[in-house]
């Protein structure tokens, strides 16, 4: 099932590791002359050009360690993700707790280059290196009752600041449609920039649904189970009027609070313009997927 | 009060216009930090979000000032009008990046303060600003009037109510911080309110009559 979907772009075209460790200081260059920060915003408008691997790890929200953009970075050091277990439930073949060496064994890594689109209207562009999750999903054995994938995120109370604090009603849970989860774009990223995932960056796996808001990349996972009901979801718990289950990116369906038809693109600089908001994020693959749904009432 | 006192006179010493140099010389430095990229990834929500704060501290100072002198015996009377019109500058400066280097558009600008309550209340909070700045200096206080001027200034408590609601409103899930500048905030309204008994012995009446007026 692997290799369902490839990128415009290959592997060759991501930043060489040189290039994107030195990009930031070319940038600070360039904005010093006063031109003014055009050179980031532009190259990053056009095509996909990843984030620098600086900017993935230090522009972070992962309740879980603090609130601010910097938090996660700063804390994630404390989580703990040695002997990583993932509890597979529910209506599942081959129900258990999976080391994550086993779940994951014989399952083909890919290079994913995907847009991330954070609800809070900043995005960026991720080299992920991750797993059809399809094909995980596979290796469990769906069972034909399932209609749904809950997610869990690890707790650990004494390392997580925030749960602490109780920002949000921990552990944190997302969840997927099935066929939303078996799509070929869904993965279970393991790394980025052919390195292993930074904590902040929801080590040891995560999911990736690129065309949904960031939020429903749930991070640290511990947890999978298979439902025949729509499972409940973080924040939509906290705030039922601002995040719907689906939160597909949808730039004619603004959050209450604030518009969702441009972002702020991470890596501009100062001076960068927004630029305007793709449906689904840039995927129209996924549309069939909700075919007939008014997205504007199931957000 | 041996400390107050102490603190006291070692403020006299301190022109008022060093607040204007401190607040001025921070703004533009961290204009400078922003457009540097030593803020973060993301400098412009960084920046609009130092200045917001900063705002909103020196707003809440400015309010603090008279409780303070009663409660404590600090005597932070003389830098209240510094302090007041740097609070707009810095509060200006944060409208400024939200409208230049955030929004971009007056299209957007418009749409977002009449579609966003946050925005909305925002904006409240920093056009009630302006009439208080504008009328910060003597020549105001003798045409207005003592009276009217005092009355005018009165707009402090729905600015600071405005600010902290408009801080509430904009940030996701439970966070502490805005409600502590709440709690603040609702004291301090609290502790001016006419009705609420001052302890005795703290104070000379008169003394603080004088200095209310200006």
């Amino acid at each position: 099932m692997a290799y369902r979907w490839k990128n415009d772009l290959s592997h060759a075209d991501i930043t060489p590791k040189s290039a994107y460790l030195n990009r930031r200081q070319i940038l600070a260059g360039t904005v010093g002359l006063g031109a003014i920060g055009l050179a980031g915003g532009a190259q990053a408008q056009d095509g996909l050009e990843p984030n620098t691997l600086e900017e993935i790890r230090s522009y972070n929200n992962f309740y879980e360690f603090g609130t601010g953009k910097e938090d996660p970075a700063l804390n994630a050091h404390n989580l703990d993700t040695s002997n990583w277990t993932v509890k597979v439930d529910g209506l599942v073949d081959n129900p258990g707790d999976y080391a994550m060496d086993d779940l994951l064994a014989g399952l083909s890594v890919e290079d994913r280059l995907y847009r991330f689109r954070c609800v809070e209207a900043w995005s960026m562009v991720v080299p992920w290196n991750g797993i059809e999750l399809a094909d995980i999903l596979n290796k469990v054995g769906v069972q034909s009752s399932a209609k749904y994938v809950a997610f869990e995120t690890v707790v650990q109370p004494e390392n997580m600041i925030g749960v602490q604090r109780r920002v949000l009603d921990f552990p944190y849970v997302e969840g997927l449609r099935l066929d939303e989860a078996m799509h070929p774009l869904t993965i279970m990223a393991t790394g980025l920039y052919d390195e292993p995932l930074a904590k902040q960056n929801g080590a040891p796996m995560r999911l990736v649904v690129p065309w949904k808001y960031g939020f429903k990349s749930i991070k640290s996972i511990v947890r999978i189970t298979l439902t025949d009901e729509e499972p409940p979801i973080s924040w939509n718990k906290a705030n039922r009027r601002e995040y719907g289950f689906y939160s597909n990116v949808n730039p004619t369906v603004d959050h209450p609070r604030w518009s969702q038809a441009s972002e702020r693109v991470i890596g501009g600089g100062l001076f960068a313009s927004r630029q305007d908001t793709l449906m689904f994020n840039g995927y129209p693959e996924v549309a069939s997927l909700y075919e007939g749904m008014d997205l504007s009432v199931d957000f | 009060m041996i400390l107050s006192q102490t603190i006291n006179s070692g403020l006299r010493k301190i022109p008022t216009w060093t607040i204007y140099i401190v607040g001025g010389a921070w703004v533009v430095w961290m204009f400078y930090l922003a457009a540097t990229n030593q803020m973060g990834p993301e400098p412009i929500n960084a920046l609009e979000r130092e200045y917001g704060e900063l705002g909103l501290k020196l707003i809440v100072l400015g309010l603090a000032v008279t409780p303070l002198r009663r409660w404590t015996g600090l005597n932070l009377m003389k830098f209240r009008r510094a302090i007041g019109v740097t609070a707009f500058f810095v509060v200006l400066a944060h409208f400024l990046v939200w409208a230049l280097l955030d929004v971009g558009t007056f299209g957007r600008m418009w749409t977002e303060i009449v579609k966003r309550p946050y925005v909305t209340v925002g904006m409240a909070s920093f056009i009630m600003l302006i009439p208080l700045a504008v009328t910060s200096n003597n020549l105001s206080i003798r045409k207005l009037g003592g009276a009217t001027w005092r009355k005018l200034h009165k707009l402090t408590y729905p600015i600071a109510l405005c600010a902290v609601v408009h801080y509430l409103w904009l940030v996701k899930g439970f966070q502490i911080e805005p409600f502590v500048y709440l709690g603040i905030v609702i004291l301090l309204l609290a502790l001016r309110q006419s009705g609420f008994k001052w302890p005795t012995g703290t104070f000379k009446p008169r003394a603080i009559k004088g200095a209310a007026s200006e």
